[in-house]
């Protein structure tokens, strides 16, 4: 048992078998399996939507579903996925499990709070099951007023209860990262040395603590005008509509960010590993990730070009989001120089991460059309947009999300995975993602607007690729559950390195320990210290 | 299946011409990463036997490199989506108006002549047109694909769109902000004719009184002129002519009279108070609808000269009609 060997201790997994020591667990890894398995039932909820919403659109009369029905479930995709999927999605799993030992600590600053934010999700969570059951919500995941306080029949309160509540889990985790970055390095781990995921990780925090707090307010200050009449958006009581966007956007912009820059860590981290090369240019994707950070809150307006805000809003809010595009641009030309003179080897996680790239880049610079104030205005609120943010969310973060669930699956479980399913099922993935959104592009420039339960028939032929490709991404997502699945229980044992790959995380047993290291660990004097000229280990 | 947008307004040539150079550009930039990236990939591949020596993990020149040079791109391309843009809001007092209102899930359409439409947009070809976009109810979005253009409508103010069409025929009219359960089936059409034909149009419907027209009556019958009137006992500013005119305002700002403005005297009286005048005028919230203000807003216009171009229905005509 190499997990024994390694360490002479037993695994973080063979501490306790019984279910009180799972939920009343302190330790980072365990808390980060309890929130891969919520966010994966949560994902195959929003999915259940998504294939709901695909079929119905099949035709163009959408007979499936009521208009009504269609709308709650564009609804509950959008909440679920946002909220209980993705902004959770790396930074409370891989991030909770890897940050503490890929800086060489034995935990995160705060055991405590990290299982409270757990608990915290939860009861987010149950808000947003109890609006499912109780008839469902239909103002689209964006809440904007006065539809959602003066006009919507449906549960609204129950869901916005729901968000405000999940905002805190995710406060208390980048509270959680931050101190732990600060302050538990192991000594010689510097800024400058450490990986670039804890970068992302840590980036991503930030924003967490500086944002979601505005959300939160925001969403308090909807229920007040819904229950109780205050007037705060409502024009009829001396509000102002465009108030909730801009308190909405100025969270949910550097939302984008908390669910993106996570999957860049990891990107980073796997196509290094598999080149077998230095990340190109580290300082400068340091940096980009702190610019895209910091630009990040100050994009908010580009939503809002068409929702009667002035003129020089629109031209400033243009501007500021071309900036942003800059560090983006800047991390796909490294990634792709980092495979130069490599020594490339094309296993499940960088076929993910190469795919990663080929379609951020896609999504990024379709966001530079969205940026461009005058194109924006025919484009914005048509399936373009859906198309650009799937291609960032979706192509970029989900693609990242299982990319490094596979890399650190022998860390985490202490087992191989199945190579070639593994290869196939990312493969499948992104053919039926290209197959799902491409034509949604074209669809948008074409006038289709978002949120249409039916449609004019010259849509059909493209909505029908695109429900087609919804399909094959179905398959692609279930495939990982079996294969994995098996893994779990009958995969070949890992040792702690088998990629050969640098980093705190692979010097300890495979799964870790408890405590994470017997001793502490001694850093690298550069990270990333791969040799291309030399084949692993 | 349609493969292709009709370019209907002066707007979308200007909009496509971007949208193509940048379809160029970001195609071939792409294009070029990907080549790259599958070249890197075939030629590093681990079974290669190919020179991997002195691998390169920075290098400062190129880094600048690819860091400015998108900067410059970018710049270039923001500056021309912004003049662009800029152009959607350039001023044309000879704008022909048209009132577009917005309600669940139906869009209603008012003519300066009075006469009104459902879901369908008459407008003669080549003329400039300026839409006053107005809400009674949710945030609507009043979106023209064949026109590249689109504007929400949004509850307590007015929002405008100015283009002039450019073809003949007819277009598709979408609500393109989620609204409730029919927003895919809230839309029409804009139907451009011929100057010809559009004054045809317009003189076969049935004679209705022009806006202006009724905003006079709905002004006398919400006891506007009670005040407003010069021959009233009460202080109130005299509206004659104020459309377009420079108010100077109690707290020192000074305004221009315009759509907003009048909308905001009418329902928020004590936001913007004359210099002079002691704010003693009641809130007509709930009582005007967005119709009955776009009415009384018609009727002062009727009160100024009409600009050039601007379709007369001047004060006189709106009492010659009145009995």
């Amino acid at each position: 048992m190499s997990a024994i060997a390694a360490t002479g201790r037993p695994s973080f997994l063979e501490e306790g078998f019984s279910l009180s020591s799972w939920l009343f667990t302190r330790d980072h890894k365990r808390i980060a399996i309890l929130y891969a398995i919520t966010i994966t039932a949560f994902f195959f909820v929003g999915g259940a939507a998504a294939a709901m919403m695909r079929l119905n659109l099949m035709n163009p009369q959408g007979t499936l579903v009521t208009a009504d029905t269609y709308n709650k479930l564009f609804t509950v995709h959008g909440v679920v996925m946002v909220w209980f999927f993705l902004i959770p999605s790396i930074p409370a799993t891989l991030g909770n499990f890897l940050i503490p030992l890929m800086i060489g600590a034995r935990e995160v600053a705060f055991p405590r709070l990290n299982i409270l934010s757990w608990y915290i999700y939860l009861l987010g969570g149950v808000f947003v099951i109890y609006t499912l059951i109780a008839g469902g919500v239909d103002t689209g995941w964006t809440f904007y007023t006065p539809f959602s306080t003066l006009f919507s029949n449906t549960h609204v309160v129950e869901a916005v209860m729901g968000v405000f509540i999940v905002g805190f889990s995710s406060i208390l985790t980048g509270l959680n990262f931050i101190v732990t970055v600060h302050r538990m390095r192991a000594p010689g781990m510097t800024w400058f040395r450490m990986p670039l995921f804890v970068w992302a990780n840590y980036a991503t925090a930030i924003i967490m603590v500086l944002a979601t707090p505005v959300l939160a307010m925001t969403l308090v200050l909807l229920s007040l005008e819904r229950i109780l009449h205050v007037g705060i958006f409502d024009p009829a009581l001396g509000g102002d509509p465009l108030l909730f966007q801009h308190l909405f956007w100025f969270y949910s912009h550097p939302a984008v960010y908390i669910m993106v820059l996570p999957a860049m860590g990891v990107v980073s981290e796997i196509i290094t590993c598999f080149a077998r090369k230095r990340i190109f240019g580290y300082r400068f994707m340091c940096y980009a990730i702190l610019g895209i950070a910091g630009f990040g809150f100050l994009v908010w307006g580009h939503h809002m070009f068409v929702s009667g805000q002035s003129m020089y809003a629109g031209m400033v809010f243009s501007m500021l989001s071309f900036m942003v595009a800059v560090p983006s641009a800047i991390k796909v030309f490294n990634w792709t120089a980092t495979l130069y003179k490599g020594s490339i080897v094309f296993t499940a996680p960088m076929l993910y991460a190469l795919g990663f790239v080929g379609l951020f880049t896609i999504g990024g610079m379709t966001g530079l059309y969205l940026a461009a104030v005058a194109l924006d205005v025919h484009l914005t609120d048509t399936y373009f947009v859906i198309a650009h943010f799937h291609y960032i969310m979706v192509g970029g973060s989900v693609m990242a999300y299982l990319g490094g669930i596979h890399y650190w699956w022998p860390k985490i479980t202490g087992r191989m995975y199945n190579e070639a399913w593994g290869r196939m099922a990312a493969i499948v993935i992104f053919v039926g993602f290209n197959l799902t959104f491409f034509p949604q592009y074209i669809l948008g420039y074409l006038g289709m607007p978002r949120r249409y339960h039916e449609y004019p028939p010259e849509f059909q032929v493209l909505n029908l690729f695109s429900s087609a490709g919804a399909a094959v991404l179905a398959v692609g997502y279930l495939l990982p559950l079996v294969y994995l699945g098996w893994s779990l229980f009958k995969g070949p044992r890992a040792g702690p390195n088998p990629w050969d790959a640098r980093g705190l995380e692979w010097k300890t047993s495979s799964p870790p320990p408890k405590d994470n290291f017997t001793a502490v660990p001694a850093v690298d004097p550069v990270p990333y210290a791969y040799n291309p000229e030399v084949p692993p280990a | 299946m349609k493969w292709t947008l009709a370019a209907a307004s002066d707007v979308a040539a200007r909009v496509d011409g971007l949208f193509f150079t940048m379809l160029a550009i970001t195609g071939l930039v792409a294009i070029a990463i990907f080549v790259l990236m599958i070249v890197f990939c075939l030629r590093y591949r681990r079974s290669a036997k190919v020179d991997r020596s002195n691998a390169p993990a920075n290098w400062l020149p190129l880094e600048l490199g690819w860091t400015l040079t998108p900067l410059a791109i970018f710049l270039v391309i923001f500056a021309w989506s912004a003049y662009v843009y800029g152009g959607f809001y350039r001023p044309d007092p000879g704008a022909m108006p048209v009132w577009v209102v917005g309600k669940q899930w139906m869009w209603k359409i008012e003519h300066a002549n009075g006469h009104r439409e459902i879901d369908e947009l008459h407008l003669p070809l080549g003329q400039r047109v300026k839409l006053v976009i107005a809400t009674e109810d949710v945030i609507h979005s009043f979106y023209l694909p064949e026109m590249r253009l689109k504007q929400d409508a949004v509850p307590g103010r007015y929002t405008t769109l100015v283009f002039t069409p450019t073809k003949t025929g007819t277009f598709d009219l979408r609500c393109s902000e989620y609204c409730g359960t029919d927003h895919a089936r809230m839309g029409g059409h804009v139907i451009v004719q011929t100057p010809e034909q559009f004054q045809r149009w317009l003189a076969g419907t049935p004679a209705e009184p022009t806006m202006a027209a009724r905003g006079f009556d709905t002004f006398r019958r919400l006891g506007c002129s009670g005040c407003h009137d010069p021959r009233s006992s009460v202080h109130a500013p005299d509206l004659d002519g104020l459309f377009g005119r420079v108010v100077h305002l109690q707290d020192g700002r000074t305004i221009v009279a315009d759509e907003a403005y009048i909308r905001d005297s009418i329902l928020l009286p004590k936001k913007d108070v004359v210099a002079g005048f002691v704010p003693v005028m009641p809130s007509f919230q709930g009582q005007a609808t967005e119709g009955d203000i776009l009415d009384i807003i018609a009727y002062i216009k009727s009160t100024s000269s009409p600009p050039s171009g601007e379709r007369g229905d001047g004060l006189k005509a709106t009492r010659e009609i009145l009995p």
